[in-house]
């Protein structure tokens, strides 16, 4: 059972309901372009709305304005230089992508991967998950009109970004995750430094969240806006926060549990109304959730080797490459041939911070996939867009869009 | 186990019998393929009577050596049964059209899109079945299809074009 939600002591004050029951003046429809360029868009995404007065009649999103072929691109380089290009997806997280694309390829190979590499992993990618929710907090508000969470949600996310410039090298292009395991291990600095970001992160939630859960503006755009219903939410395909927020608990975490999230005690944050504050308040506890997986990760990490023992298909670690010959011939041929795959399909989906980040990838036996799908969340998300925003004010809908955490580089690929 | 003693899919064989054509279970990744026809009433009884609720994606693959070119892949979930299933149809390259399954997931329609854009695989009864990635205007063709050349085709030819040609004269 997850945390209980508590209703806000305020009062709804029915402001953006939706109210399909009022009659519409009936004047003359209007149509109103929204972007591409648009500082709420986040990205380049033109939606062209319908308006009756100031409601939305329809809203069609226009994507594509970001689109790089990316699954042509992978069916053109061995499954190591696909990783690289998972970090240009969802370009603010892309310790996830990695994560999701690399525990596709292993399942495809059925490679276990060491105990040790498993904690690194979740970690880490819990961390990355909570600057997404940062990131997403910050903008949300930053949209709806309150300016000060986003300075506070960047100052704890820069910490966190330059911990990973600390651990590879790079603050957002990542590539941290290496098929059987990860890149390098942490240093006893980092892991210090974790634990003390850990240890005042709590507080600086809810900092944050008393900025905004009691505040009368921002109830007043987020109850009730958005609404969408567990039915529906599932038959578009939403998923993460934004279909926990209708009250069901898929979390794939918990359903099909992968890293170290099984050895763990956390749980999953699921709304009641489904509306865009549901969905605040998740995350807001998803942040909470986050920080408690990460400090019994820390807690409990097993010592051990952080690469899988499978010279054929994991890469030598960089010292011995330069040492030993044979490290070096196994480099050069794993860069320049790739591996072979046994031949197969299959689809592998990870819990990213903004859903269900899938890769389904069909191999034909060879050293590149034979056809590589990504599942992007943002994609089906917007999918939705239009359900969602039907019947609400013109104001809604950069809260309706910011809802979602779409970034646009992962939609449109 | 074998895939076809799997009860989902011994399920699907009594009830539509003849429209199975395979059934593979690779890693643990349940998957079925049916004949084309068979599409929209196996999609159908798959949501409504075996709770597979939740869409998860629409993919699409070509062979164009083989006499079906085309493989259109939805993938399902059962939230109750905690059960994947990849449902697979065969489509040859003259017919190019399978069922829109719309109807029964509301997020197929986006997703249909995505493949028709890529693939150029229509869709018999989507509503809004235009390109979703590329422009609406793009001629050359679907990209993710085997004969689609990595670097593209078409417009960047004309850059070839633009250096080889002198520069136009500065008229101020």
């Amino acid at each position: 059972m997850g945390p209980v939600k508590e209703e806000p002591t305020i009062a709804r004050t029915g402001a953006g309901v939706r109210r399909p029951d009022l009659p519409l003046l009936r004047t003359e429809e209007m149509m109103l372009n929204m972007g591409p360029q648009h500082p709420a868009t986040h990205g380049v995404l033109k939606m062209i709305l319908d308006l009756e007065g100031e409601r939305i009649v329809k809203a069609t999103p226009v994507l594509g304005y970001l689109h790089r072929g990316v699954e042509k691109l992978a069916e053109h380089g061995t499954y190591h230089q696909f990783i690289p290009h998972t970090d240009r997806l969802d370009y603010v997280c892309a310790m996830y992508n990695n994560f999701a694309y690399v525990r596709a390829v292993e399942k495809l190979l059925g490679l276990t991967v060491p105990p040790r590499a498993e904690y690194l992993r979740t970690i880490v990618a819990e961390t990355q998950r909570i600057i997404g929710h940062l990131f997403w907090l910050g903008t949300q508000a930053l949209d709806i009109g309150a300016m000060t969470v986003f300075f506070y949600t960047f100052r704890d996310r820069e910490i966190l970004l330059d911990w990973f410039d600390e651990l590879c090298g790079a603050r957002l292009t990542t590539s941290w995750y290496r098929i059987g395991g990860v890149e390098r291990d942490f240093t006893p600095e980092l892991i210090a430094k974790l634990a003390k970001f850990m240890d005042e992160f709590q507080g600086k939630i809810d900092e944050c969240n008393t900025l905004l859960d009691k505040n009368r503006i921002w109830l007043a755009r987020t109850k009730d806006i958005a609404v969408i219903s567990a039915e529906d939410a599932l038959s578009f395909g939403l998923s993460g926060p934004t279909l926990r927020g209708s009250g069901v608990d898929y979390d794939l975490r918990k359903y099909e549990p992968y890293g170290a999230y099984g050895d763990v005690e956390w749980s999953v944050p699921v709304g009641r109304n489904g509306d865009t504050y549901d969905r605040y308040w998740i995350r807001i506890e998803e942040l909470r959730e986050s920080c408690k997986i990460i400090k019994q990760c820390l807690a409990k990490l097993p010592d051990g080797p952080y690469l899988a023992d499978a010279p054929t298909v994991v890469l030598p670690s960089k010292d011995k490459v330069f040492t030993t010959l044979e490290s070096m011939i196994l480099q050069f041929k794993l860069f320049t041939q790739g591996f072979k795959a046994p031949k197969g399909d299959i689809y592998c989906g990870t819990e990213a911070h903004k859903g269900e980040l899938g890769f389904y990838i069909i191999s034909d036996g060879g050293s590149h996939p034979y056809r590589l799908k990504i599942r992007a969340p943002s994609f089906i998300h917007l999918g939705a867009f239009d359900h969602m925003a039907k019947g609400y004010m013109i104001a809604d809908i950069v809260t309706i869009f910011g809802t979602y955490d779409v970034v646009m580089g992962e939609c449109d690929r | 186990m074998s895939a076809t003693q799997h009860p989902v899919i011994e399920h699907l064989m009594q009830r539509f019998p003849g429209d199975i054509v395979s059934a593979s279970d690779f890693r643990g990744d349940l998957s079925v393929t049916v004949r084309k026809e068979a599409l929209l009433p196996i999609g159908r009884h798959l949501k409504e009577a075996l709770q597979f609720d939740y869409i998860v994606h629409v993919a699409s693959a070509d062979y164009p050596t083989e006499r079906e070119r085309f493989e259109v892949i939805y993938e399902v979930y059962s939230i109750r049964r905690r059960q994947r299933l990849r449902l697979k149809t065969r489509v040859s390259e003259a017919d190019g059209a399978v069922d829109s399954l719309c109807g029964i997931w509301y997020g197929a329609n986006f997703m249909e899109r995505e493949v028709y854009d890529m693939m150029g695989i229509r869709f018999h009864g989507h509503p809004d079945l235009r390109r979703i990635l590329l422009p609406d205007e793009y001629e050359e063709g679907f990209p993710l299809r085997k004969d689609f050349p990595l670097q593209g085709k078409g417009w960047r030819d004309t850059f070839d074009d633009f250096m080889t040609q002198p520069a136009p004269e500065r008229t101020s």
